[in-house]
């Protein structure tokens, strides 16, 4: 990160410039990247000025994605990321939802938002108001729900395979020959941090 | 004459066209022969890989991103190892830098001359493919040589690269280079003035530069378009500031601008893998950081050092922590930018990894680039789009 180094400046002074406009409840620069959070309300016209400010000139809408967090009362979040070709810079904005908010269409400011929104929409089952046409789009026709969920399962509910009697596929729930393992690998790398007993006397004189 | 009800016709292209490039599969509403609509529905080749690399420690994650763009594998593990290097604060030694830059540089040559080739035989020409393919076997036998897989070589590892090249590597890679000026331009004797290609591809699928930003264009997409916009000069990542090279932009954004900067896109991987081959020859150490939490000891250490076969076994069982955090690392893949945006909570899996492919976005402007175009164009435009479904569907 030692590059980094000398462009951090310019990116706390853009953090700053985006911060007087309003819009933002919070900003963080971390590993030489800026994020900024905002609210559903205020997302388009941050995203506007984003693209339109002078010392901003995010031009391009790089990706959107999801992310989700079920510990919290707004479980996911919805992420920017933003390409100012003129400047040379990305940020990344990012907005919290739950299951029934829905989060304003980018899709009128940016061409390229409507199919990352889609994606977002299937895999984390956020919805986006005014999106032009929000259908799945990476599952299976008539998939039922959001496999991107922390709560769905990894092995998923259905399984397809072709039934040679009927001559189609045909869907079914999944039967596994065995139970899905996870091994739990974390045991702290350092070794035991807990006192052991007996250990108080290595340190009594 | 009678009067006639004219009716649109709805036609479904693909999921196994040979011109859909995979598994696309397209609804096109035409007026006769003019594409009025056209829907693109993909997914059929999703497996759900951010899903998987959830479940997965952070070394088991990278043979996933072979597995998205098949044509052009490397790159992806090049983003991927970025992204992981940035949140544990590290930084691949110069050595393991310049074996990434070499293999990015014939990765890239790879992916184009798969592209360029098949993009051809799409609007007619099949002797390119041949020729193509023949060369491209030759660079495979790289991947093979220092990873044991000619495609899914699983070599780009957070730290730097798996093992340092083998002996006599370098020259073989010379020998290589001396020929490929060659296969380039006999491809350009072959394809580049033939009318037939031209009537295919010019003026075929215009994108204007300042669509083609909107639209999230990137790579060659973007600088066919008349936008200078290149990652490995922008935001140099690895050494990409030390070698020397140009970035082709082509004039008029249709097809066959595309179809040119690819090609000589090749003669500047070209240019570059040179340079990596002479660099190589002088800098010397270790090609993976030397840290051994992160990157595995040597084959002949465990053999006689405990500690090492202790790490060894940590490494390919726990695995090591990423500190908390999020981060987004894109390089210039073949196809445009191809971005890894990783949450990590700490613990030796990555909480959220997210996939940006460059196909993506291209895909969701075939309709914009295709309408009032006829059926036929439509084969050009996606041939010209570069898109592979391994990345696309993810």
């Amino acid at each position: 990160m030692t590059e980094d180094a000398p462009k951090l400046d310019p990116l706390a002074e853009l953090a700053a410039a985006i911060e007087r406009g309003g819009l933002i409840t919070s900003r963080t620069i971390r590993v030489g990247e800026l994020t900024v959070e905002t609210t559903i309300d205020k997302l388009i016209a941050l995203l506007t000025f984003l693209r339109d400010d002078r010392d901003c000139l995010f031009k391009q809408l790089v990706d959107i994605c999801g992310a989700d967090y079920p510990q919290r009362a707004r479980r996911f979040d919805v992420v920017y990321h933003l390409l100012s070709h003129r400047h040379n810079r990305r940020v990344r904005v990012k907005v919290a939802t739950d299951e029934s908010t829905p989060v304003p269409s980018a899709a009128a400011i940016f061409p390229a938002a409507p199919w990352f929104e889609r994606e977002t929409w299937d895999l984390y089952g956020v919805w986006f108001a005014d999106h032009p046409d929000l259908r799945r789009i990476l599952t299976d026709y008539g998939f039922d729900g959001h496999p991107l969920r922390k709560d769905f399962p990894l092995t998923g509910f259905v399984e397809m395979r072709y039934d040679d009697e009927q001559k189609r596929v045909v869907y079914e729930p999944v039967k596994l020959t065995q139970e899905f393992r996870r091994f739990d690998f974390l045991s702290p790398w350092e070794g035991v941090r807990q006192a052991l007993p007996g250990d108080e006397k290595a340190t009594k004189n | 004459m009678a009067e006639t009800e004219i009716r649109n016709l709805t036609l479904n292209f693909g999921p196994q066209h040979p011109a859909a490039h995979g598994v696309l599969r397209l609804v096109v509403e035409m007026d006769g022969e003019i594409v009025e609509r056209c829907d693109p529905h993909i997914g059929l080749l999703h497996r759900g890989t951010e899903k998987l690399i959830e479940y997965k420690t952070y070394l088991q994650a990278v043979p996933y991103f072979d597995r998205l763009d098949y044509v052009s594998p490397m790159c992806q593990e090049h983003a991927y190892a970025l992204v992981v290097e940035r949140l544990l604060g590290v930084e691949a030694p110069i050595r393991g830098q310049w074996i990434r830059v070499l293999f990015s540089e014939i990765t890239r040559i790879l992916n184009h001359l798969l592209n360029v080739t098949t993009f051809a035989m799409d609007v007619g020409a099949l002797t390119p493919t041949l020729w193509g393919f023949e060369q491209r076997e030759l660079l495979m036998e790289f991947y093979e040589q220092v990873s044991g897989s000619r495609m899914h070589a699983a070599y780009f590892r957070p730290g730097g690269v798996h093992q340092d090249l083998p002996t006599g590597m370098l020259d073989r890679i010379q020998a290589w280079c001396e020929q490929f000026p060659r296969t380039i331009d006999d491809l350009e004797r072959l394809v580049t003035e033939n009318r037939i290609f031209r009537q295919r591809t010019v003026d075929i699928g215009t994108v204007s530069g300042d669509d083609a930003i909107a639209w999230g264009f990137s790579g060659p997409m973007l600088r066919a378009s008349g936008v200078a916009w290149d990652l490995r000069r922008a935001q140099p990542y690895d050494c990409y500031a030390e070698v020397d090279f140009d970035i082709p932009v082509g004039k008029t954004g249709d097809c066959f601008a595309r179809y040119l900067v690819r090609m000589e896109e090749m003669r500047q991987s070209h240019r570059i893998m040179l340079q990596c081959v002479k660099a190589l020859r002088s800098v010397t150490g270790p090609v993976s950081v030397d840290d051994k939490k992160i990157s595995p000891p040597l084959r002949g250490e465990m053999k006689t050092s405990m500690e090492a076969l202790i790490h060894h076994f940590k490494l390919y069982t726990e695995g090591y922590k990423v500190p908390a955090g999020e981060a987004y690392a894109a390089v210039e893949a073949p196809k445009g930018e191809f971005g890894v945006y990783l949450v990590a909570d700490g613990s030796n899996q990555p909480y959220r990894c997210h996939i940006r492919a460059p196909g993506f976005p291209h895909l969701q402007a075939l309709e914009f680039m295709s309408k009032g175009h006829q059926l036929a164009d439509l084969s050009a435009n996606i041939g010209s789009l570069d898109v592979v479904f391994g990345e696309v569907d993810r």
